[in-house]
């Protein structure tokens, strides 16, 4: 029987919940929800839409005819090996040849202390997952890398941030957020740093400061993880020395060739030191069995028969182009009080907004105005970066880059106003994902 | 079987609901291709209209949230183009999307609906914001709810529960659009009633009640599949249900609205339906209200759909309903 309650209703057991996992989902599953920035990236894809929000490498510019040669003629020559299933740690021709690729970063290793793995996105994971149990500490650049942020939620790591400024990371930041985290008695596991070009900042860790950050990482026994996918693509001079060049031992490496050659061979790397190394095989073994053969082989191929430095100096003059462009145009329309970085190299322009605005909720009108770009706070796993958005300049051709900033320029401008209008700031709370996949343009 | 040969979904569009009209359309595609119907799925771009003139569809199922999907442009140019489509016509969509129309048409038929205002951001510019909202504030009462004039799945609506806030809430509005609807908050059990119509009048199908988790139906409990307890039937007393379903069917009227539609309301605590709005493209996801209550009644949502473009397929285009 049913029984009348107030609003006139009749009760009932339970509705629908469409989902009948929800209250079996892992603590770890909470913030993987429907969000209202990401949905507006699903218009950042059409045509119209400049978006400076992806990070995507303009593969375009390769040349396609010779890789697709290139993988013909491997599928015919050494097609049984090439589909076949392989060793954990990666071929080892491939590890031989990535080695060469570090020499230019001053790192001497070999190829027994590399493991290939799907992208650096996975080494990354690997690298959180033999380390971290629920609560440990993880040092990350403030802000940093939206999809390491993620993998280290997802490790239910607790992710404390570390100020830059133009030169990187903030060494005495660095030695103080160690210092209170000691008093505190947390237990920090490694610090992850992005040295070169950082993602989303755009800032590079000055030269004398790198021995700072490895000397008080020591002290401190922290292990130091180095992402350094953009470390070739420097506009300026020779590329900076990395980290693992001088610390063998506490630094784990992690490359890729996502950006020097294409994302879709989903090939990267881990340089460890060999325990480490060790775990990280087997840790490899368990996520995914073996990598891809075809793709490793693929790259292989590609680095020994074409001029892949040339191809990388090729790249770096696209993007100093496309930076200038967006540096140009900045300068030139951006309302007084917005403030930017000047990358020397990478992908990314990291933009203060004035104060009072809020980057997320100026997204809607961009989007409208056919701009997009990254709001920055998810790039911070605290309640940073409101006043902060990623602007990236991969993608876009030039044209289109000083159009969407006149765009932008002009969204800020509105948004400006209407705060004046209003005398406030919004506080609205927000839950979800505030960043776009990965293969957002 | 189906006389229905080329099916046309639309989907995606410009509009900050794409990627739920991205979503609805797949799932249309989906009930309707396991059915055997031949469906192509288009995104609205500068191929639509070439293609459509190459090879007309027998029928179009307008899946597109908000912007031209709702406004009756897209509709408009179905129209410029000959094609039979499911839904209203573009003058109906022109009124009923834009929600402070629809209220005062719906009130103007005895229907109710909360006390609201509606201003453009400019107002406020001249005016000045603070003494235009606290005028609003002594009139309408807190807690307020406001809300852009146009547009849906919650995005850029809150909740005011004091006059602090309310600054806050209108630049979150104004971000989603350039008029903001700033009605009465009605507490209350939130319903949602789908109206179908397939030849022999306007029929509510059964009242859907939504649930949050927390206590907001906002964007992430809307299309998160588990953050929302849903109700289909809604847990109301038959007179209460009838109530529902007969505002619904009384607003798809008034607004001169066509085969589909889904009029969201609030229950008081009275007992009363209170009018919200009414969405001319309903969602058709696997978290949407209409497939909820097609299920309730029993209805395969596929056969509905084709039912519908059936009856969209023998109309001729030349005489909208709008």
């Amino acid at each position: 029987m049913t029984e009348e309650t107030d609003h006139g209703r009749t009760a009932a057991a339970h509705g629908s919940r469409i989902d009948n996992y929800v209250d079996r989902y892992a603590a770890r599953a909470t913030g993987m929800v429907a969000s209202e920035v990401r949905a507006l990236f699903a218009v950042a894809s059409r045509p119209e839409v400049v978006s400076l929000a992806g990070g995507m490498p303009y593969v375009t510019a390769l040349p396609l005819d010779v890789v697709g040669e290139l993988v013909a003629d491997l599928v015919a020559r050494r097609g049984p090996v090439a589909l076949q299933y392989g060793s954990g740690q990666g071929d080892p021709h491939l590890r031989e040849q990535i080695c060469e690729v570090m020499r230019l970063e001053g790192i001497e290793a070999g190829p027994d202390d590399v493991v290939v793995t799907v992208g650096s996105q996975q080494a990354l994971d690997l690298i959180t997952r033999i380390f971290i149990d629920p609560g440990d500490v993880v040092l990350a650049e403030g802000p940093s890398y939206v999809g390491a942020l993620g993998t280290f939620a997802a490790y239910q790591a607790s992710v404390v941030h570390v100020p830059m400024d133009e030169d990187g990371l903030i060494p005495s930041a660095l030695e103080e957020t160690l210092t209170t985290l000691a008093r505190m008695g947390r237990r920090v596991k490694f610090l992850y740093t992005i040295p070169n070009f950082q993602n989303p900042a755009g800032v590079t860790l000055a030269a004398e400061r790198r021995r700072q950050v490895l000397e008080i990482c020591q002290r401190a026994g922290v292990l130091v993880v180095e992402d350094n996918p953009y470390g070739l693509l420097g506009f300026d001079g020779e590329p900076m020395r990395a980290l693992r060049a001088d610390d063998p031992d506490g630094v784990v490496y992690l490359g890729s060739f996502s950006k020097t050659l294409a994302p879709g061979f989903r090939v990267g790397w881990a340089l460890a030191p060999h325990a480490i190394r060790d775990k990280l095989v087997l840790a490899m073994e368990s996520a995914v069995l073996s990598h891809s053969t075809f793709s490793q082989l693929a790259v292989g191929q590609y680095l020994a028969t074409q001029p892949w430095r040339e191809q990388i100096k090729s790249f770096r003059e696209l993007y100093r182009e496309r930076r200038d462009a967006m540096l140009s145009s900045l300068e030139a329309l951006m309302p007084p009080g917005c403030a930017w970085t000047r990358p020397a190299g990478g992908f990314f322009v990291w933009m203060t907004v004035p104060e009072g605005l809020d980057s997320k909720a100026i997204l809607p009108r961009a989007v409208a105005e056919r701009v997009a770009f990254v709001p920055g706070t998810g790039f911070f796993s605290d309640s940073q970066g409101a006043r902060q958005m990623r602007l990236s300049y991969c993608y876009p051709q030039p044209d289109r880059i000083r159009e969407g900033v006149r765009r932008l320029a002009g969204v800020i401008e509105q948004e400006m106003e209407l705060r004046a209008t209003f005398g406030t700031g919004s506080a609205r709370d927000h839950f979800g994902v505030d960043t776009p996949g990965p293969d957002l343009a | 079987m189906s006389d229905l040969g080329h099916v046309l979904v639309l989907a995606g569009g410009l509009s900050y609901e794409r990627e739920v009209s991205l979503r609805s359309g797949r799932r249309v595609s989906e009930v309707l291709r396991a059915l055997g119907i031949d469906v192509e799925t288009r995104d609205t771009d500068s191929s639509l209209v070439p293609s459509v003139l190459a090879d007309p569809p027998d029928a179009v199922f307008v899946t597109l949230h908000g912007g031209a999907g709702e406004d009756g442009a897209i509709r408009s140019v179905l129209e410029l183009l000959d094609v039979p489509y499911v839904g209203a016509g573009p003058d109906a969509c022109r009124v009923a999307f834009d929600k402070p129309t629809a209220k005062a048409v719906v009130r103007s038929v005895g229907l109710r609906t909360p006390e609201s205002v509606t201003l453009p951001k400019e107002t406020f510019h001249d005016l000045g914001a603070s003494a235009v909202l606290a005028r609003i504030v002594d009139s309408l009462g807190l807690p307020l709810f406001v809300k852009p004039a146009r547009g849906g799945s919650a995005l850029g609506a809150s909740m005011v529960a004091t006059a602090e806030d309310l600054p806050a809430a209108m630049v979150g509005c104004f971000a989603y659009g350039d008029t903001a609807l700033i009605e009465k908050y009605v507490e209350g059990v939130e319903v949602a009633v789908s109206v179908i119509d397939l030849g022999d009048g306007p029929v509510a199908l059964p009242a859907v009640e939504i649930v949050p988790d927390k206590g907001v139906y906002d964007y992430a409990a809307r299309y998160t599949a588990g953050h929302t307890e849903f109700f289909a039937p809604a847990r109301l007393s038959p007179e209460v249900a009838a109530a529902c379903a007969e505002m619904a069917v009384t607003a798809h009227t008034a607004l001169g609205l066509r085969d589909i539609s889904r009029t969201d309301l609030i229950v008081d605590a009275g007992g009363h339906p209170h009018f919200l709005e009414v969405n001319v493209a309903p969602g058709m996801t696997e978290t949407s209200l209409l497939p909820m209550a097609a299920e309730a009644a029993g209805r395969d949502l596929g056969t509905l759909c084709r039912s519908l473009l059936e009856q969209a397929a023998t109309r001729s285009a030349d005489h909208p309903a709008g």
